[in-house]
């Protein structure tokens, strides 16, 4: 591999990093008294984040377009889950799509 | 624990149980990902108990894989990772007091946030937190080292579909909160934002950038 000490300084380092992101919404939290609307904000900002994730690893791969089957799966699993789809048939609806299309050559 | 049972329904303790598998089958590919570009097996198993965050996990093998520094892959994750700022502001309760509120922090990921967000008061959210935090806490290290021990076994999920399954299980789970109109609109910005921003920016920054669709829905909400 690589120089080892260099590996084991990133793993810490983005360890270290990642779980400190992780402590601080709660610690501003408990510090700052936020306004009823403004904590419904920051509720709706996480959905939208999500959102923005779901689109982004659904269409794209590194900084290009993933190919028409995963978008095609994901869009499935959103219709049947719109539809109020037991969860199950959501994800398996999802995976089945992106994997029939590319049985079928399309990627 | 069993208060963390008792309090969740059978239906959505059937959905994390489901979403884990997930998570242990991306392990899977992941642990063999590693192995495959050329890391020993501590690598994706220290990883996945540390960082506890695939994308990051992907993308620092990626480019320490290919040469690049490892240092520069750090950072590259930690991008990917700010997200859990927002994540954490939007759910303070969860997470717990005292020692356990280490803990709690360290298994906030999409999933169980996603399933935090999904469920209508305090003490339901919380037991969904912890137990899809938890179940992606054993899973994800699970998969990760079983991977890297079977090596090249399962390297291409996408031929069953499962690069699917990430993106599902999350919309998914957002999809209650979509039905309001507001909401929705400012998930469809934001999503419009992250996807004009990706092919430019590095990884991690679009999706950030996607918290300027809430921007709408200040002034709307904003007392005047």
């Amino acid at each position: 591999m690589k120089d080892t000490t260099l590996v084991v300084a990133g793993i810490m380092t983005l360890s270290a990093g990642t779980f400190a992101f992780r402590l601080a919404g709660p610690a501003l939290r408990r510090r700052l008294a936020f306004p009823p609307w403004a904590e419904h904000l920051l509720e709706a900002a996480a959905v939208v984040m999500l959102a923005a994730l779901v689109a982004i690893t659904a269409l794209t791969e590194g900084h290009g377009f993933s190919g028409l089957a995963r978008p095609a799966g994901v869009l499935a699993g959103g219709v049947l889950a719109w539809r109020k789809a037991p969860f199950l048939v959501v994800v398996i609806g999802a995976a089945g799509t992106a994997a029939v299309l590319r049985l079928l050559g399309v990627h | 624990m069993s208060s963390i049972y008792r309090t969740l329904a059978g239906g959505v303790r059937r959905d994390i149980a489901l979403t884990c598998l997930a998570v242990w089958f991306i392990g899977l590919s992941y642990g063999a990902i590693a192995v495959a570009s050329g890391f020993p097996l501590w690598v994706p198993a220290v990883q996945s108990v540390l960082v506890l965050a695939g994308a990051s996990e992907f993308l620092f093998i990626g480019i320490v894989g290919a040469g690049g520094s490892a240092i520069a892959a750090a950072l590259a994750g930690l991008l990917v990772n700010a997200r859990h700022v927002p994540y954490g502001l939007a759910l303070p309760d969860v997470t717990g007091r005292g020692w356990r509120r280490m803990l709690g922090g360290h298994v906030m990921n999409d999933e169980s946030v996603a399933f935090a967000l999904a469920q209508d008061d305090l003490p339901r959210k919380r037991a969904a937190y912890w137990a899809c935090g938890l179940g992606v806490l054993i899973c994800w290290p699970g998969g990760a080292i079983l991977g890297a021990l079977a090596g090249s076994l399962i390297k291409d999920t996408s031929a069953f579909g499962l690069d699917a399954m990430f993106p599902a299980v999350l919309l998914a789970l957002i999809v209650p909160a979509l039905q309001d109109r507001v909401t929705f609109r400012a998930a469809v910005a934001g999503a419009v934002i992250a996807l004009a921003a990706a092919p430019f920016l590095p990884a991690g920054l679009p999706v950030l950038l996607a918290l300027a669709g809430v921007l709408g829905l200040i002034r709307r909400r904003a007392p005047r």
